[in-house]
């Protein structure tokens, strides 16, 4: 199999196809679209990491996302995210609880500007936050997770009687 | 003709006559709870059998403070705007107009027309539309993006029918040229000269490479990576088929039969409505094979980003669609003369490539009675930050920032001072009090240090810390940077590290001339526009608020009460009620008092974390 210059621009569509079916992009699949594309690892890699959509490791059940555009950041940002890292108790080096329950992304500009500063957790957004709102709807999201969880457990245990 | 007045007449007969009930669903209307009303206008509906309106979802109009907007449009009378809108307002609008021809409402915003009507007043007499010039956002919340025959209704892809049918090709680049068009992403290049180039480029690889699959291309930067900006989310979302026509006629100018929209992974309702676009375009024959009937053929495919803002520059951006690590390449060779694959490319902004349509339905010197003499036409500005009226704005180039600010944005909120205008994002600087009257084009905003930029314009107020501010941009190029050059590799690593330093109260006097000498060092020998631009915000911040850096290393104070390592909570004895909100939201504990009593903030436990002073009803929480 021949690949021409042309093919090797299928690789970041690829690679964006597998991280919005798995969240992230595993190992498998770098070994897998190499073969095909006849890319290297160490290439792929090489786009991976230079790309800030990316992810190499899984990601948490829920997703809370907080803007770091310039109207959130005058408007407050910072305090907020240092608020939810608090709450999640994440810093800089993690992104994901322990659990593999929450990640928490620090994203470039949303562009919903108007709103600043916005957070979005899950697919749902929130405009106008501040650090105390924003604690109050972590606090709720693991609340909620966590009785979910409960009658999870709940209901294996009585299934396995 | 014929081709195009049979689309138009059949785009003219669909869109006739209709009364329509519009919601607006751009990704701030959406963020603001649009989706909600959509949902009581639809209920409102079903509940009333004698209402009859075709329901409507359109982009953004602009105006994203008073969102979610809800809007009837009825043949014969003005379209009604209501602004801030509930579930409840919703229903209670419907039914007051259609069962009652009752107009006025507690929500009503203006008429959408030049002409009030019933008492509501035109959109014209309110101060944040008065002063704006809507050319770019001609359709943006008028059209339902997701109909073609609307965007055709509305004069959509007359100016590709003309260039087609009635002009060589040399004539459009020449009409592009005439109108004195200059690039919208920031740098201000004129546009007819970068197709010119492309032409003649795009004739020499032809008669050198007949047998390539293609001799050139078009790409559409839709990459909008500045923090802080929306105007071309805006357009895609509102108005796709513009952008799309705008490359077809470049397409058609330069000799191209193939192009690129790279747009953001972020946006993903543009990505949706661009697809949708592309689709629909297609099936009326004004993309693909001979198109309107004529020889020319051209075809568009859309790429997404991947998070990247180097890939704004033009070489990192063909990198990128190539596939490769989006890094930038010396030039020469420019992308005209070798671009994607080595073939000639020219990169057009979204904003761009949305004016040429007009440029070519209404002809060049219509288009360039607005403007200034260097800087024609008008230009999209996302108007943020601390303003009274935040929204998405279009203005003639030429306005004084002053205008824009205090007419168009109605001021600064709670009664507090202006401090600065950021413009042109992070390769952009901030302007002070004193060049409020500056006008916006691109010669006079240089010339304060600053960049027009592709549109971002925050606003910030006496609570801003500047220092603060260029420390936010340089962590964001020095993350963004690609690492190829070592200039803006380490450069902006270094002004990052001192400009924590002084926010940390670290800072040394002779910091202020390692800035001023690593500035110009990093923006003179800088790969491309990344680095040689990101010092801009350091070198305006240092040029007018000088002040602001003293004192926070001679002083080791923050004026703006922003740096946490420099201010301290206090509660003030006097205006303190007891009332223990403070003490209950503190997250750490840091606030002691019984109910009625003083309350006290331990300094050594407090974090400034700054909830106590945001909850606080009696503004007795005091930063120094």
């Amino acid at each position: 199999m021949t690949v021409s210059t042309q093919d090797r621009s299928a690789l970041i569509p690829l690679l964006q196809q597998v991280q919005v079916e798995m969240g992230y992009v595993p190992r498998e699949a770098i070994d897998e679209i190499g073969a095909v594309l006849r890319v290297s690892t160490s290439d792929i890699f090489g786009v991976l990491t230079f790309y800030a959509q990316f992810r190499l490791t899984p990601v948490g059940r829920h997703q809370v996302k907080i803007c770091q555009g310039t109207a959130c950041h005058v408007q407050g940002a910072p305090l907020i995210t240092d608020a939810v890292e608090e709450e999640l108790g994440l810093d800089d080096d993690h992104d994901t609880t322990e659990d593999g329950e929450f990640t928490l992304e620090k994203v470039a500009c949303f562009g919903a500007c108007s709103l600043a500063p916005v957070m979005i957790i899950d697919e749902d957004t929130k405009g106008n936050i501040t650090p105390d709102k924003a604690r109050r709807m972590v606090r709720k999201l693991i609340k909620a997770q966590a009785k979910k969880n409960a009658a999870a457990k709940t209901n294996a245990e009585a299934k396995n009687e | 003709m014929s081709n195009y007045t049979a689309i138009r007449e059949w785009a003219d007969e669909k869109t006739a006559d209709k009364t329509r009930i519009i919601v607006g669903l751009g990704t701030c209307g959406i963020a603001a709870g649009g989706n909600k009303i959509l949902e009581a206008v639809e209920k409102t509906l079903a509940n009333n059998d004698d209402i009859k309106a075709e329901v409507v979802s359109v982009g953004c109009i602009g105006i994203c403070y008073k969102e979610p907007l809800l809007d009837i449009e009825i043949p014969g009378q003005p379209r009604l705007s209501y602004g801030s809108v509930t579930a409840k307002d919703t229903r209670e609008i419907i039914q007051n107009i259609f069962l009652d021809s009752k107009y006025e409402h507690k929500k009503t915003l203006a008429t959408i027309n030049d002409e009030a009507f019933a008492e509501i007043p035109s959109w014209k007499e309110i101060p944040f539309f008065a002063p704006q010039e809507r050319r770019v956002l001609r359709n943006c919340g008028f059209i339902d993006p997701e109909k073609i025959e609307d965007y055709i209704a509305n004069d959509g892809y007359l100016g590709l029918s003309r260039a087609l049918l009635d002009m060589t090709p040399a004539a459009v680049v020449e009409e592009t040229l005439k109108a004195g068009l200059r690039g919208r992403g920031g740098a201000g290049f004129p546009a007819g000269r970068k197709w010119s180039i492309a032409a003649d480029n795009i004739n020499a690889y032809k008669e050198e490479n007949p047998d390539s699959d293609s001799f050139g291309y078009i790409i559409c930067n839709a990459d909008e990576g500045d923090p802080g900006a929306f105007m071309n989310r805006s357009v895609l979302e509102g108005d796709p088929h513009s952008v799309i026509e705008g490359m077809t006629i470049a397409g058609y100018a330069i000799g191209a039969s193939y192009g690129y929209i790279y747009c953001r992974a972020e946006y993903p309702l543009a990505i949706e409505r661009l697809k949708l676009a592309l689709d629909q375009a297609r099936e009326k024959n004004l993309l693909g094979k001979n198109i309107l009937g004529t020889e020319f053929s051209f075809d568009l495919k859309l790429k997404e980003g991947a998070g990247a803002f180097v890939c704004g520059e033009e070489t990192a951006l063909i990198a990128s669609v190539e596939g490769l690590r989006g890094m930038p390449m010396p030039r020469p060779p420019y992308p005209a003369q070798a671009g994607l694959w080595e073939v000639p490319t020219i990169i057009n902004n979204v904003e761009t490539l949305n004016n040429i349509p007009v440029i070519l339905a209404k002809g060049a010197d219509s288009w360039a009675e607005k403007g200034t003499e260097k800087s024609k036409g008008t230009k999209t500005f996302a108007l943020t930050g601390k303003v009274e009226n935040t929204g998405l704005i279009e203005v003639e180039l030429g306005m004084s920032l002053r205008e824009v600010i205090y007419d168009i944005g109605g001021g600064i909120p709670d009664g507090k001072e202006f401090k600065a205008a950021q413009t042109g994002g992070p390769s952009g600087g901030c302007l002070p009090a004193s060049m409020l009257d500056l006008t916006i084009d691109y010669e006079a905003l240089a010339k304060a240090g600053s960049i027009m930029g592709s549109g971002g314009l925050v606003i910030m107020d006496e609570s801003t810390c500047m220092v603060d501010v260029a420390r936010y941009f340089l962590t964001f190029t020095q993350a963004e940077s690609c690492g190829k050059c070592v200039p803006c590799r380490l450069g902006t690593k270094r002004m990052l590290e001192i400009l924590t330093r002084i926010t940390e109260g670290k800072g040394k006097i002779e910091d202020i001339a390692l800035l001023e000498e690593l500035a110009p060092s990093i923006r003179d020998s800088s790969l491309c526009g990344l680095g040689q631009s990101a010092p801009n915000p350091v070198l305006t911040t240092l040029r007018y608020f000088r002040d602001e850096y003293e004192a926070h290393i001679l002083e080791g104070r923050c004026p703006a009460g922003q740096c946490k390592a420099l201010i301290t909570y206090t509660i003030d004895e006097v205006d303190c009620t007891g009332c223990t909100v403070c003490a209950r939201a503190c997250p750490v504990d840091a606030i002691s008092g019984a109910k009625k009593e003083l309350h006290i903030i331990d300094t050594d436990i407090c974090t400034r974390c700054d909830t106590c002073r945001q909850v606080c009803n009696f503004d007795a929480v005091l930063v120094a």
